[in-house]
């Protein structure tokens, strides 16, 4: 005679404290065995009330920490509060200065998108050897740089108007180099791991995120896009000169981690395209606009007009948004930042229930979250 | 499809919402606390505004009385936007209605803004502090909150 087996939900934190968590994360998981029937983010280890420092600082006191958010991105969000405050007190561009912010913020995404790459798969278990790769090409680019800005990650660069100083010579000679070299890079990785049955058997039908609730759940970025939603803000809103660049929007069809695996794979490719272009076409002239170049000067006599404003940019991982309330003071009134991780986290449950735990692990991966933007 | 400007919004949605009361401030859509769910509602649905996406949600404080709950809404479906909806709120009692149940993407925004302002949303399913920490008391981003002096000697 059998009797059946009765099961008791166990609660069980992964995190904070958890290589796979990609930071102080925790996920408070209710299991039924190895099956998650619940779980809740828990975020606010890193808090420290970016905002309110915001609205302490001038505008441009902001910017290094803007780096600070997404350090992976530091360029990428350092546009964003650009754009937000050329929004606000109406300040032109100069050309050039639009040319390099996109080619910065192009060569972000590649940074980006790499490193997330091999993130995921280190969470898969292919321990160490991707992300090396991976890691290998980030060097190249952030070398590059480290060459314009002064350092690696906390870049600091992109100015209202403009950027901070032009590129020194032969930067973009060695910027072609990078980017000349960097399809054949993806080449190798996808022969590494595009058809691999292992990660095919291990992602394919694994958090699947349904078109409707990605929408409803304002999810951006390559997690949106994986899903099957044609929605990127650089050609929805065409900022900066975007327009000028015939790229592609790259789809999922069914939305789990394999389908934003090689949504990134693919957006690197017209990155790659984007960047050649500009490189090509790059003018001369001043990399900074007068009218930004006076407010990069003198920062405490910058009063943009009464009203608000919001900028925001297509950064790697989805739509990061800066909200500025101004008062007429050269203080921000309100300082607030719209972050693409955080708000991507809304699904993390609803991608998880039903699944085992160890695939909750790369769910987590495949969203691509960085603290320092989670909790500000 | 191009969304019409913001006047021409507020005088079709009077037309498809009888009763409510809209104002235009700046490019800002002004709406009194008790519309706003239907608003919401009725920019969503309706085919030619097509908001289905809730791009950001933010509070700006006000003292000593005001406090404001603003909304930045997008279509991905017709790829315009955004618009901008404020409500206004008693900064003393600051209550206003979840739009979590009409967009999703409100769930951690609004568990944001009652954290770190103190609004109340009602309808919200999950409504806890996010960022900082359960028994906190205060709400850090209000502009008369005072921070911890970090020179101060510990209380023995």
């Amino acid at each position: 005679m059998t009797t059946a087996a009765v099961s008791e939900l166990l609660e069980v934190n992964l995190g904070p404290q958890h290589p796979s968590t990609h930071g102080v994360f925790r996920m408070q998981a209710t299991l039924d065995g190895e099956t998650i029937v619940a779980l809740k983010p828990v975020v606010g280890y890193l808090h420290r009330n970016h905002e309110q420092i915001g609205e302490h600082a001038t505008y441009i006191a902001s910017f290094p920490f803007t780096d600070r958010l997404d350090y992976f991105c530091a360029m990428s969000n350092n546009l964003g509060l650009a754009i937000a405050i050329e929004k606000l007190a109406g300040i032109p561009v100069s050309e050039r200065g639009d040319y390099l912010r996109v080619i910065m913020a192009e060569l972000t995404r590649l940074v980006n998108h790499v490193a997330v790459t091999g993130f995921v798969l280190n969470d898969m278990g292919a321990f160490g050897t991707p992300l090396l790769y991976a890691f290998r090409e980030r060097e190249r680019i952030l070398d590059l740089f480290e060459a314009c800005s002064g350092s690696r990650m906390m870049c600091n660069y992109i100015r209202p108007g403009g950027v901070r100083e032009d590129v020194p010579e032969g930067w973009l000679n060695r910027a072609r180099g990078v980017v000349t070299n960097f399809p054949r890079f993806l080449d190798e990785f996808e022969l590494l791991l595009t058809d691999n049955e292992i990660i095919q058997q291990r992602t394919r039908h694994v958090g699947v995120l349904p078109k409707e609730l990605a929408v409803s759940a304002s999810v951006t970025g390559p997690l949106l896009r994986a899903s099957g939603v044609n929605y990127d803000i650089r050609k929805v809103d065409g900022y900066s000169i975007y327009p000028k660049f015939p790229f592609k929007v790259p789809l999922g069809a069914v939305g789990d981690v394999y389908d934003r695996y090689y949504v990134r794979i693919l957006e690197m490719r017209q990155s790659v395209k984007i960047l050649e272009q500009a490189l090509k076409e790059i003018p001369g002239g001043p990399a900074i606009s007068p009218k930004g170049l006076a407010l990069v000067k003198a920062p405490r006599t910058f009063r943009p007009p009464k009203g608000d404003a919001y900028g925001r940019v297509e950064a790697p991982k989805g739509e990061l948004g800066f909200y500025l309330v101004s008062d007429g003071s050269p203080i921000p009134y309100r300082y607030h930042v719209r972050a693409p991780s955080f708000i991507n986290l809304t699904v993390l449950e609803d991608m998880c229930r039903g699944q085992k735990v160890a695939d909750a692990i790369i769910i987590l991966g495949s969203i691509d979250i960085v603290m320092g933007e989670v909790d500000r | 499809m191009m969304l019409p400007p913001i006047e021409e919004l507020k005088t079709a949605l009077e037309q498809l919402l009888p009763g409510v009361s809209l104002s235009v401030d700046g490019h800002a859509l002004v709406v009194t606390p008790k519309d706003l769910e239907p608003v919401c509602q009725c920019l969503k649905e309706t085919e030619r505004f097509g908001l289905d996406y809730l791009a950001n949600l933010t509070a700006v404080d006000y003292p000593p009385d005001r406090m404001d709950v603003v909304y930045h809404l997008c279509s991905m479906a017709q790829k315009h936007g955004p618009v901008t909806v404020r409500v206004s709120l008693p900064r003393a009692n600051p209550v206003i209605a979840s739009v979590t149940p009409i967009w999703r993407g409100a769930e951690f925004q609004e568990r944001e803004v009652y954290d770190l302002y103190g609004v109340r949303f009602e309808g919200h399913p999950d409504l806890r502090r996010i960022l900082m920490w359960e028994g906190f008391v205060g709400h850090p981003m209000r502009k008369d909150y005072v921070p911890e002096d970090q020179n101060a000697p510990e209380a023995a």
